[in-house]
């Protein structure tokens, strides 16, 4: 065959590919803007659902989802970077640390409703957490856990070894030679990941289900031990368990949360872009 | 007056035979060069003086190397104070991607100097030590990787007097740069031997006659002459060596 119209042919199928690829999730992004903007107000962002949830706001679980984000990086963030620190700069490279390592790279795969079940049974029941935020930020934690880590490994090795050379050769040790070059030349990276892992804490619904969420609670949580309400599962509780929802509500609650998780992503992209333009060696 | 003193010095990595038997001895503010084809040895050896070959696993050294007396290869040697005392200028222009002030004043703030008087003042006395300090000091905040190769590779040396070294260890400090930079680069060098010890390794013969007052050639981990460089350069007593500086091969 005319090798001019093989090519033709064969960029025209990756093409096709490509917006197989695109269209599903552009007519998503559409379709919740269409249904879901007109429900959009700041009496629907900031104030309590009203009637069953027919009616106002969803301000408790707004709130709710930033708390169990929160709650979840403060205890996932210091942990992931110290552990990944501790793998790429002190343990050795033995069969061990390198099952270690594999290990943490598969647990980002594991189903998330999984995590949740752990959640319960750890934090919830054994520890006498109860329902409540520190449970599900806790549970959201680990499930983010192995995003910050495999991302703070990776942004921790990017960090040329000549620097680690110099501050050695200075007389530096080896600790303030993580402290000051290697953790603040890696720090970009490290974002990056928490962010992308905190937009996937965020939606989640079956890690929050058993140990946090709550089906109806329009008041605000007093304690960390308090249960709340949170984005993801509400939008579950609305298209599925309350009868008779106008839709534009369900929708508006899907654009919210559409909208907070892509803000964050659009965020890592800007962090990592400002770290290329200054990376130069 | 010799600075450091290399007794039956061996070291391996694995099955590699990377040093064997070098004895010499170092004397203190001469510019000491070490020749030789490249894997001969002579960044490891250089190495060994600010114990860097740590960082590589599988390192085993025997023998003596003795720094103002102390064997620095002894276990129970602090790496940090030698490291402050012994220090090394590397292949490659390595500047942090941070400002020229706080190139310079990494060493320092790492040994626990927190005045910023005093740290002015070092940043000060570095740059002068390098002759930089008329060209940038209104520029003291402008990041380190705006400068030049040259002026990058005089910083990474400003940025080690600032630690006060008495030895500087100089990796082919000036194979990243073009003819005219590593001419004013050695004449710096003439400068600093007046204060500091240097070892420079260079696998440029030419560079090692122009500045150095010792010479060493090495070729397959051994040192086969070691002595004062117009002697070398001249008169070499060992065939190899007259083999290697009339470019016979290398």
């Amino acid at each position: 065959m005319n090798p001019r119209l093989t090519q033709r042919i064969a960029f025209a199928i990756l093409l096709i590919c490509t917006l197989i690829v695109i269209v599903p999730v552009l007519l998503i992004v559409a379709m919740i803007i269409k249904n879901g903007a007109g429900a959009i107000s700041w009496e629907f962002l900031t104030t309590m659902p009203r009637a069953g949830m027919k009616e106002g706001g969803i301000f408790p679980a707004i709130v709710g989802t930033l708390y169990l984000v929160f709650g979840a990086v403060l205890f996932a963030l210091p942990l992931g970077v110290f552990a990944s620190v501790y793998l790429t700069e002190y343990a050795r490279d033995n069969y061990f640390t390198r099952l270690v390592k594999l290990a943490i790279v598969n647990l980002a795969g594991v189903p998330s409703v999984i995590y949740g079940l752990f959640g319960l049974g750890l934090f919830v029941t054994f520890l006498h957490f109860g329902t409540s935020i520190i449970s599900g930020s806790l549970t959201l934690g680990i499930m983010i856990l192995p995003v910050i880590i495999t991302a703070s490994r990776e942004a921790l090795d990017s960090v040329p070894r000549s620097f680690r050379e110099v501050s050695l050769s200075l007389g530096g040790s080896k600790w303030q030679t993580i402290k000051r070059v290697v953790i603040p030349n890696a720090l970009p990276g490290i974002l990056t990941g928490t962010v992308l892992g905190v937009s996937r804490a965020a939606g989640e619904t079956a890690p929050i289900l058993f140990t946090v969420a709550a089906f109806y609670l329009p008041r605000l949580p007093n304690s960390p031990f308090d249960q709340v309400m949170a984005l993801p599962y509400h939008l579950y509780v609305l298209s599925t368990q309350v009868p008779n929802v106008k839709s534009s509500i369900t929708y508006g609650t899907a654009l919210v949360l559409i909208t907070i998780v892509l803000l964050m992503n659009l965020f890592a992209i800007i962090i990592r872009s400002r770290f290329r333009r200054r990376k130069r060696w | 007056m010799a600075q450091i003193e290399v007794k039956k010095l061996n070291l391996s990595y694995g099955d590699f035979h990377a040093l064997i038997d070098i004895d010499l001895s170092i004397e203190t503010r001469m510019i000491t060069a070490m020749i030789g084809p490249s894997g001969c040895g002579k960044s490891t050896l250089l190495r060994v003086f600010n114990r860097m070959n740590d960082l590589i696993e599988g390192v085993n050294i025997t023998g003596q190397v003795l720094i103002e007396g102390n064997d620095i290869l002894n276990h129970k040697a602090d790496l940090i104070v030698l490291r402050k005392e012994v220090g090394m200028v590397f292949q490659r222009p390595n500047p942090f991607p941070l400002s020229i002030y706080d190139n310079i004043t990494f060493g320092p703030r790492v040994h626990g100097t927190k005045n910023k008087k005093i740290l002015d003042e070092i940043v000060r006395t570095s740059l002068e030590d390098v002759l930089l300090w008329d060209e940038l000091k209104d520029k003291l905040h402008r990041s380190a990787l705006r400068l030049s190769l040259e002026q990058q590779q005089r910083l990474c040396i400003a940025r080690l007097t600032a630690v006060k070294p008495k030895i500087l260890l100089m990796d082919e400090p000036c194979s990243a740069l073009d003819p005219v930079a590593t001419q004013n680069i050695e004449e710096l060098f003439n400068k600093l031997k007046n204060e500091y010890t240097i070892v420079i390794v260079t696998h440029n013969m030419q560079q090692a006659a122009r500045i150095s007052q010792r010479a060493g050639f090495m070729l397959l981990g051994e040192l086969v002459e070691f002595g004062d460089t117009r002697r070398i350069f001249t008169a070499p007593a060992d065939k190899r060596t007259e083999d290697y500086i009339t470019g016979r091969f290398g």
